[in-house]
Order: structure tokens, then sequence, then C-alpha cells
């Protein structure tokens, strides 16, 4: 009997050790970044491991895309409570009105300030990551929404020019059409679709009120919007009509084989074109704002937070540090494609796509993308594909107008 | 005490005791506490659905009535039109392919065991594998669509999994008086059958419920709008791809079940009905089917809780967001754990096992009362 105690109390002081090195050495790092992105994120933490060499660090990735998956899980531990010690989300109210709301986030002002990143972060970046005057997320990349992407050989081989508007865009595809080009725009699957819609929104809208819809200051069911969906219909007219079935690479495919000119798509498709694809920026495909959108720029962003409650909180300050950094976002973003939130970036580093993309955030006016959580929480997203499918179903605006309305209101958009 | 006479029905309570008390907490304590959460408003206001201690009213049928009747919920209503006609597909379907193939196998064709392993295995393979590879087959660019190009002719242009077009629309006004008038039919021919049988009592009763049904559909169910507007819901053509690749997928196991029922059917029976002078047709239609009539019961309720609840096939082939190949489970996965709607999510997870309860509860019911009898 006593060997068991004295046994018992060997084993007792052992696990207290382990609990106390987990407290100081260890940081867990949950995101969706695997595939592709998955180099971008390994030069990141290889960098922080290079900074803190006693902190071990437990990359947690959840596959899936647009992190679908990853949010399931993130979910079931947050209520679980077990946080991860900082977690990958889309900067805007994707965390705001899923986890700042429901008291589950620090605020990180202090640290903006401390850093200096009030002024290095353009200003309409931080209102998206502001909310009741805290700043909730440090974004690390910026991509951008609205771009139209053509191949210019086959553009001049037709004798069209990219559309700067929407009634442009439609006589265009209309020329296109009588060419005998069955599908002038590519489209892919749902959430490509609700990808144009925002182009299409932002195109008749134009910033200000987009921004002014989002505050809840301008209704969904008002003759603008009903206008937007209306045009949206047109558009779809010029899609191919097995959208649903494709990847969004597939469409991008199509612009690139010829079988369609132009698609709309975030710039994660000139990293497409040009690693995968190896095609030349410029040459071998061609970009311009979305029709309507000239000098708007509309991003999303990936960003980390702080939860409430985690263990190793030094660690992840640290690792917030590094992120907003200006090394670390020039580490990040030439790998995974996109630019630095900062607006102070060495423009050397990246593709032509991106500088042009750079010099575009510097001065134009930011807005914030719907389908990629800036604008919208969750729980309105999610819904908002339902709103399309009543769209689709019925081409009914009204009906469409409606529905998203009763669905702003039930999530309290504006509130 | 009495019954704990002996040591033997001490230890057999024991050994029983772990289990029923898991299953007591694991299945019905979590199938009562969905049941009560969908009952909530948990997930309504964005600030509680996913705060450490959220504060949960208790708002009675609401969810329901939204997901019948609500503005935003027709996707919900759609896909309870998806999944009964691909139950309805997917069991014919099943059955009708399972029962040829056990009907040719059942005459011995050389090489019987090599086929029989060959329709059974796709048995073997998980639904998302299966979904996986008829994906590839069906998809939009390439697969089916392509196979009339070897042969020189155009490619084939049906959207498998992406169509959009509907058939056999109907407005989901019309449901409660469809509902109304399918009941009083089902009751007019339980009295018919009744008065037959010389029940005279159970007919009469079973005919004027029949009578006040068709009273109600006649005054008020015509003019009973469950939704300010008609709304259109059919039979998505997209479904056909779905129900292709679930048949290849279960009608082996039927072929299993049906040729385990021909064999048991013994050959003294067919040879006394040849010798009375029975046509081929006239002894299966006759002999053999009905002989066979238990076993496509069971066949048909396995069947029917699986479409019920069938979630992965679906994920693989179409992937959670395409609306037209829709169903029930998807959405309650979606609503739960996208939107954070959990007592909505919990709302459509109690409609379903309601289903599958109306599949699965007679039959458990007529199982142990013939076991009972015996």
């Amino acid at each position: 009997m006593r060997s068991l105690k004295r046994w018992l109390a060997v084993a007792a002081l052992g696990l207290g050790v382990a609990s106390l090195a987990q407290g100081s050495g260890k940081l867990e790092i949950f995101s969706w970044w695997a595939g592709d992105e998955g180099p971008a994120l390994q030069a990141l933490i290889d960098l922080y491991k290079k900074r803190y060499p006693g902190v071990e660090v437990i990359n947690a990735t959840v596959t899936g895309g647009s992190g679908v998956n990853a949010r399931a899980v993130l979910k079931t531990r947050m209520l679980g409570g077990d946080p991860p010690d900082s977690f990958q989300v889309h900067a805007g109210q994707e965390l705001i009105g899923t986890w700042v709301v429901a008291d589950r986030m620090e605020d990180l002002s202090s640290l903006f300030r401390q850093e200096g990143w009030t002024t290095k972060f353009p200003k309409g970046l931080l209102d998206l990551l502001s909310y009741k005057g805290g700043i909730w997320s440090v974004p690390v990349n910026i991509h951008r929404s609205n771009v139209m992407w053509y191949n210019p050989a086959k553009l001049k081989e037709w004798g069209v020019t990219p559309p700067k508007t929407w009634a442009e865009f439609l006589a265009t595809c209309q020329t296109l059409k009588g060419k005998g080009l069955e599908a002038p725009l590519a489209l892919g699957e749902n959430w490509t679709q609700q990808h144009l819609w925002e182009s299409v929104a932002l195109g008749i809208l134009g910033p200000d009120d987009w921004a002014r819809l989002w505050r809840g200051q301008l209704k969904f069911t008002d003759p603008k919007m009903i206008n937007v969906w209306n045009t949206f219909g047109k558009v779809l007219d010029c899609a191919n009509k097995d959208a649903a079935g494709l990847s969004w690479q597939q469409a991008v495919d199509r612009v690139i084989e010829g079988t369609s000119a132009f698609n709309i798509m975030g710039d994660w498709a000139a990293g497409y074109m040009t690693t995968t694809k190896k095609l030349e920026p410029g040459t071998g495909f061609g970009w311009a704002p979305s029709p309507g959108t000239s000098g708007v720029f509309m991003m999303l962003s990936d960003s980390f937070g702080l939860p409430k409650g985690v263990k190793n909180r030094t660690n992840v300050i640290n690792w917030l540090k590094l992120l907003g950094s200006k090394e670390g976002q020039d580490t990040f973003n030439p790998l995974k494609g996109s630019i630095a939130a900062r607006t102070d970036s060495d423009p050397s580093k990246y593709s032509p796509y991106s500088q042009s993309a750079m010099k575009d955030w510097k001065t134009n006016k930011i807005v914030g993308s719907l389908v990629h959580g800036a604008v919208a929480p969750e729980s309105f997203m999610s819904q908002f594909g339902t709103v399309m499918e009543i769209y689709l179903n019925s081409k009914n605006a009204q009906a469409a107008a409606n529905a998203a309305q009763a669905i702003a209101t039930q999530v309290g958009i504006g509130r | 005490m009495r019954w704990l006479k002996n040591k033997d029905s001490l230890y057999s309570v024991l050994v029983l005791l772990p289990s029923v008390i898991l299953i007591a907490v694991f299945v019905y304590g979590f199938i009562g506490q969905t049941v009560y959460t969908s009952l909530t408003d948990w997930g309504k206001d964005p600030s509680q659905a996913l705060s450490a201690n959220p504060q949960i009213r208790f708002i009675g049928l609401e969810n329901y009535r939204e997901l019948f009747t609500g503005l935003v919920d027709s996707r919900f209503r759609q896909d309870l039109v998806n999944t009964i006609f691909f139950t309805l597909f997917f069991i014919l379907g099943c059955l009708a392919l399972g029962l040829g193939l056990a009907m040719i196998l059942d005459r011995g064709p050389a090489g019987e065991g090599f086929f029989r392993t060959v329709f059974l295995f796709p048995m073997s393979l998980s639904f998302i594998v299966t979904g996986t590879i008829w994906r590839w087959m069906l998809q939009p660019a390439g697969g089916v669509n392509q196979l009339p190009t070897v042969v020189g002719l155009p490619k084939g242009g049906f959207a498998w999994l992406t169509s959009r077009e509907q058939v056999w629309q109907f407005s989901w006004n019309d449901l409660p008086l469809y509902t109304a008038l399918v009941v009083s039919a089902v009751l007019m021919w339980i009295g018919l059958t009744a008065f037959r049988g010389g029940q005279r009592r159970r007919g009469w009763i079973a005919a004027g419920s029949a009578g006040l049904l068709l009273l109600w559909v006649l005054v008020i169910g015509d003019r009973l709008q469950l939704l300010p507007y008609d709304e259109p819901h059919g039979f998505n053509l997209a479904f056909i791809g779905i129900i292709l690749a679930a048949v290849w997928q279960m009608s082996g196991y039927t072929m299993a079940l049906y040729l385990a029922g021909l064999r048991g059917i013994p050959e003294e029976l067919r040879e006394a009905a040849r010798v009375d002078g029975a046509t081929e047709w006239q002894l299966y239609r006759h002999i053999i089917f009905p002989m066979l009539a238990p076993i496509t019961l069971s066949a048909m309720i396995i069947l029917g809780h699986i479409s019920l609840k069938i979630f992965d096939l679906i994920f693989a082939m179409a992937g959670a967001d395409n609306a037209p190949t829709d169903v029930p489970a998807l959405l309650m996965y979606l609503t739960t754990f996208r939107a954070n709607q959990i007592a909505k999510g919990a709302a459509i997870g109690t409609i379903l096992l309601i289903l599958v309860a109306l599949v699965i509860v007679p039959y458990l019911y007529s199982q142990l009362r013939s076991e009972v009898r015996r």
C-alpha cells in the first residue's frame, strides 16, 4: 500500500511538471491553410520559431476551402471550452458577428496602439476590424474580391474591350453571343455565384450605398436593391448553365481556353494562373476591376485574434506581433499570392499582378466583401445562400429582396 | 425484490446495467435534449448563439412554424419534397434492380458466384467513395456526357447534378389539401375492407372519419393558405444522378436478400405448380412473388431509413451548397454549424427523427408482436 502511495505521488508530480511545461512553451495555431497555402503558413511558423526557439508550435490545420470545415471544428472546440491559442478567421464581421458579440475575444486595440499599427493599416480596413470601440483581430493579408479576369489575346480576336460598367458588360455580352460564344461569362459553384453577386451589387450601388447597406441604413427592399437583383439576373443570362458543377479553378480554365471571355473571381485566381497554369501576368491573362467598381477595392482578409482564456497568452501576443510586422507580412504574402495589409510593404517581393493591387490598396476606396466575411456576420452569410436560391428558382427580385431583409432583421444587421 | 431470486438474475442485471445507462443518457437523453433545444430560440440572437453562457428562451413550436410557413425557409420545404421523391425512386430502383438480378442469378447461369460478388461489391464501399466515383462520371464537362463522342455523336448535354429543372410541380399552399385527400382515401379503403370483412363498426368509424375529412377539404382546406404567395416545389432533375449512384450502391443488397428468398422456396413447390399447368409468369405472379413479400417489406424499411437520413453521398457528389440536390440532413448541418441557428437545426433534426420513426416504429411493432406470438 505504501509503495502505491509513493507511486501516485510521483505520478502527480510528473503531471504537474508536464502541465507547467505546457503553460510556458506551446502555441497552437488553428487555420485552414493547407495545400497551396501550406508553405506560406510554414514560412511564418519558421520565422516565429527563429524568434522564440523555446516555444513548441502546433500547427492545427483543418482542410477545406475558405474554412468551411475549420469553422465547424472551431465551434465545437469553443463551445467545449477548449479554444485554440489563436485561430484564423476572415477579418471583420465573420469574427465580430460570431465571436466578439458572444464575448469570447480579447480587445486588441492596445496592441494596435503599442505596435503603431493604427497608422500602418489603412483607415477603411481598421473600420472593418472595429466594433464597439475595440479592434478585434490582426489582419495578415489582403485579397481583392472585385476583379474581372480575361484573356487579352482572345479579347483582341473578338474585338471587344473589358467593359467599364454593368450596362456595358451586357452589351459586350450580346456582341460576344452574336459571335457564337455560348457563355461570355464563366461561372462556378454556389459561392462563386454569390461572389459575382457582390461585384454586381457594388457596381450598381457604389461604395457608399454598399457600406450603408451593412450599417442597416439602406434596406434590402430598397428599389436600388431590386435593381441589383434584376441586373444580376441579366448577368446570369450571360453565364454558363453548368455553373453549379464547376470549381472556381474550372471556371477560370474556361477563360484561359477561350470558351468564355470573362470571369469574376478574387485575386487568388492570379496565383492559380501564374503558378499552376504558368501564364505571364499581363500577356497570358489580363485583369480589370469588375464593371462599375474602378477606384474601389473590395477586400477580404485572413486574420488572427486572441480568444479569451487561452493557455499561452504571451506566446499568442508574440505571434500576433509577428503577423502584424512588416517582416511577417512580407514573408507570408508573396508565397500566399496575396498582398500585405500594411501600406509600407516592399513591392519588389511581389508579382506584377500583386504590385498593381498594392497600388490600388493605397489609393482606392476600401469596402468589405460579403461572401468572404468582412461586412456581414456568419449567420447572415450562410442564410444568404437561401436568398440566392429563392432568386434562382423564381427569378423574382422582390421575393429575394424580402427574404434578404427578413434575415438581415433577424441577425440584427445595423443594430 | 422477488425478481432477484438467484445469482443468475443478479448477474444479468449487473451486466445489462451499463449499456442501459449509456443508452438512456447518450441516445434517449440526447434525443430529449435535441427536442428541447428545438423548442427554444438558441441562435436567433447572434450575440447569444455561441457565448459561454447563452441566454436561451423557450418559444414553443415557433421554429417548426417557421420551417413550414416562414418566408426564408423555402429551402427546407424543397428539401422535404426532395427527400420524398428521392426515397420513392431509390426504393423502387433498388427493389426492381435487385429482384431482376436475383431472378437472373436464380436461374444458375455460368459464373454465378462471380456475378454475385460483382453485384454485391458496391455495398462494401462507403457512400463517400461511391459519391466521389460518381461525381467524376457525372461531372458536367466530362464523364457520361462525353460517351457519345466515342462513336462520333455530339456530346450529351444533361446537367446530371446541376440541372435546375423541376417536374411535377405543385404549390406548397395546396399541401394541407393533398394530405387530407390522401388520408381520406386511405381511410375509405380501410373502411371498405372492414365492411367486406364483416367488421361493421370499424368500417363505419373509418368511413365516418373519411367523410369528415372530405367535408373539411371542401369547406376549409380549400381556403387554407400556409404562405401568402404560391411557392412551387417539385422533383429536381438534378437528383437523377444521385439516385443512380444510390441505387448502384444498394441494389446489390436487395439482390442478396431476394436471392436468399428465392433459394428458400422449395423446388417441389415450383414443380407442383408446373405440373398443375402454370406458365412461368403465373408461377412468379401467384407463387414466388407473394412468398417474397416479407423480404420486400424488410428491404423497404432498411432502404427507407437510409434514404431519409442520407448525407454523405450527396455531400461527396454535389457538395453541401448545391441547393437542387439538397436534403434535410445537409440543411441541418448548414443551419447548425454554419449559420449558428442551433435551435432551428435541432428542429430539422427532430423532423428527420420523426420521419425515420414513421418508417421504423410500425415495423418494429409488427416484428415484436409476431415474436411474442411465437
